[in-house]
């Protein structure tokens, strides 16, 4: 699999690892009345589709940096990559819009 | 029709015009009190035990393609007994001991071969590790012998003890560990949960679950709706993708996993041998190809298919480790789709919803517990309690923290 790093341009994906869903990312309050079922759901239950996955690969042997990829798991093609950073301030963006 | 050396006598002097199918193709009924998901190993021996073991009922077996076309048809068809947990060692007994008199109770050649497994030990850390899982596994029922260089240069003469990086100091042999043939495991037990009154309905993909005041009322299918009283899911591989159609999400992600068959040699590889340090396992098929496989492509996919680094990384391990495996060619290849669990261990309990049961997160290792497994499922599905030896297989143990960690190696598929 090749994927195409914003910055860096298409790299193996040798150099990368693997950490799982994309929304990691989006990691639970601590202070929530909630909590101990959020960070459980957080850590623990995957949607795992068919399909279209969002998901976190780590450039370990490159530029250091995470991207968010979204990748077919039935036909490992690569359809989007984005910086992490980028798709996590998007995040905290949208939030204080709402 | 019961099969026997007489049977298979008078076949022979009359043409083989008597052998009938080995199990029926009925038409789904409206309701059952059964219903198991899924036709492979997991799920018809769950059929058959809950047939044989668990009194007369009316149980079906869905399956979307055909029998044995999932993971009981491609895997690398190993069988053994030698866990470290309390939680794992004694159902894996239990199911090793079923594969022991799987034939007798199934009349059916399942070539249930004990040919005996040897763990790899290449450091003085690993020696005693391999000394406290022998013992757990002595004290389980199991059996376990350590080997030195010397029993091991005994056994497999060609490995590549002089290894620069991983020298071979010895080794963990589980005698009546070995290799089964897969493809007649499904075929027994569907035959077997046949001949019982089992329907065993192929073609038939269950596409939702009619749900109802939290409990479950049926299954729709491709081939229409079929009520039932209480629904099994077995469908490693696919069970994130079943059981979100009942809303669930689970503690598992799907990978793929290769393994790996060369051309047919002669007999050199008497059992099998696997590699911890370098990831690699490897036995020879009664056909002669030397059947091996490594590591998970590591990322979530139903490809059924893998990438080449893994198949590089493999071959390496496998090259390091029996250097003559080089002259040897590599005949075909293939991917299984592996339910990986957060904690590398299985699943087997009641959903919160009525009714409804899962069966699943077997990771590399649901062949070897297809019996157990489906023993397990049917005590369940019958009894509402788990059995004995699966009572640490429940969905809520990673919000009880009774996880069952068995690598030790981390809270991510990938890892372990």
């Amino acid at each position: 699999m090749i994927i195409n790093h914003p910055l860096l341009g298409p790299r193996d994906a040798q150099e990368f690892t693997y950490l799982g869903d994309a929304n990691l990312i989006n990691r639970p309050d601590w202070q929530s009345e909630n909590a101990l079922q959020e960070f459980h759901d957080y850590l623990h239950l995957r949607d795992n589709p068919v399909g279209l996955h969002r998901e976190l690969w780590f450039h370990e042997q490159g530029d250091r940096s995470w991207l968010v990829v979204t990748r077919d798991t039935t036909t490992h093609e690569i359809t989007d990559v984005k910086l992490a950073r980028d798709v996590a301030r998007a995040n905290r963006a949208s939030e204080v819009i709402r | 029709m019961r099969y026997s050396g007489f049977r298979l006598f008078k076949e022979a002097l009359t043409g083989h015009k008597g052998w009938a199918g080995q199990w029926r193709d009925p038409e789904p009924q409206d309701a059952y009190d059964y219903l198991i998901i899924g036709g492979g190993g997991h799920g018809l021996a769950t059929a058959y035990y809950l047939a044989k073991e668990f009194g007369g009922a009316r149980i079906a077996v869905l399956e979307k393609g055909w029998i044995g076309g999932g993971n009981v048809g491609r895997n690398t068809t190993i069988i053994r007994s030698n866990y470290l947990l309390d939680g794992n060692e004694p159902f894996y007994e239990f199911s090793l001991k079923l594969w022991e008199n799987l034939e007798q109770d199934l009349n059916y050649n399942a070539m249930v071969s004990q040919r005996g497994i040897l763990n790899l030990i290449h450091t003085d850390a690993q020696r005693d590790a391999a000394r406290r899982r022998g013992n757990a596994m002595i004290l389980n029922g199991s059996d376990a012998e350590l080997l030195d260089v010397a029993g091991v240069r005994a056994m497999y003469p060609f490995l590549n003890f002089d290894n620069a990086r991983f020298p071979i100091k010895g080794g963990l042999l589980h005698r009546r560990g070995g290799t089964v043939r897969h493809d007649a495991v499904a075929w027994g037990y569907a035959r077997g949960a046949d001949r019982r009154g089992v329907d065993i309905i192929q073609n038939c993909e269950v596409t939702g679950f009619r749900i109802e005041g939290g409990k479950v009322l049926g299954v729709e299918t491709s081939r229409g709706y079929i009520g039932a009283v209480k629904v099994g899911v077995s469908v490693a591989g696919s069970s994130g993708r079943v059981m979100a159609k009942a809303g669930m999400r689970l503690p598992i992600e799907s990978h793929v996993l290769q393994a790996f068959v060369s051309e047919g040699l002669k007999p050199i590889i008497p059992g099998v041998i696997t590699y911890g340090a370098g990831h690699f396992y490897c036995s020879q098929s009664d056909k002669g190809g030397l059947v091996f496989g490594g590591d998970i492509d590591g990322y979530n996919s139903y490809a059924q298919r893998g990438n080449l680094p893994v198949v590089e990384d493999v071959v390496e391990s496998g090259m390091s480790l029996i250097p003559a495996l080089g002259r040897a060619r590599l005949l075909r290849s293939w991917g299984g789709i592996m339910d990986m669990s957060m904690d590398g261990s299985p699943l087997i309990d009641k959903t919160h919803i009525d009714g409804l049961y899962f069966n699943g997160g077997w990771c590399y290792g649901g062949f070897k517990a297809t019996p157990a497994a489906g023993y397990c499922f049917a005590h369940l599905l019958k009894t509402d309690r788990p059995h004995e030896t699966a009572k640490a297989y429940r969905l809520d143990r990673f919000m009880t923290g009774h996880m069952i960690d068995e690598k030790g190696q981390g809270a991510q598929p990938n890892l372990h």
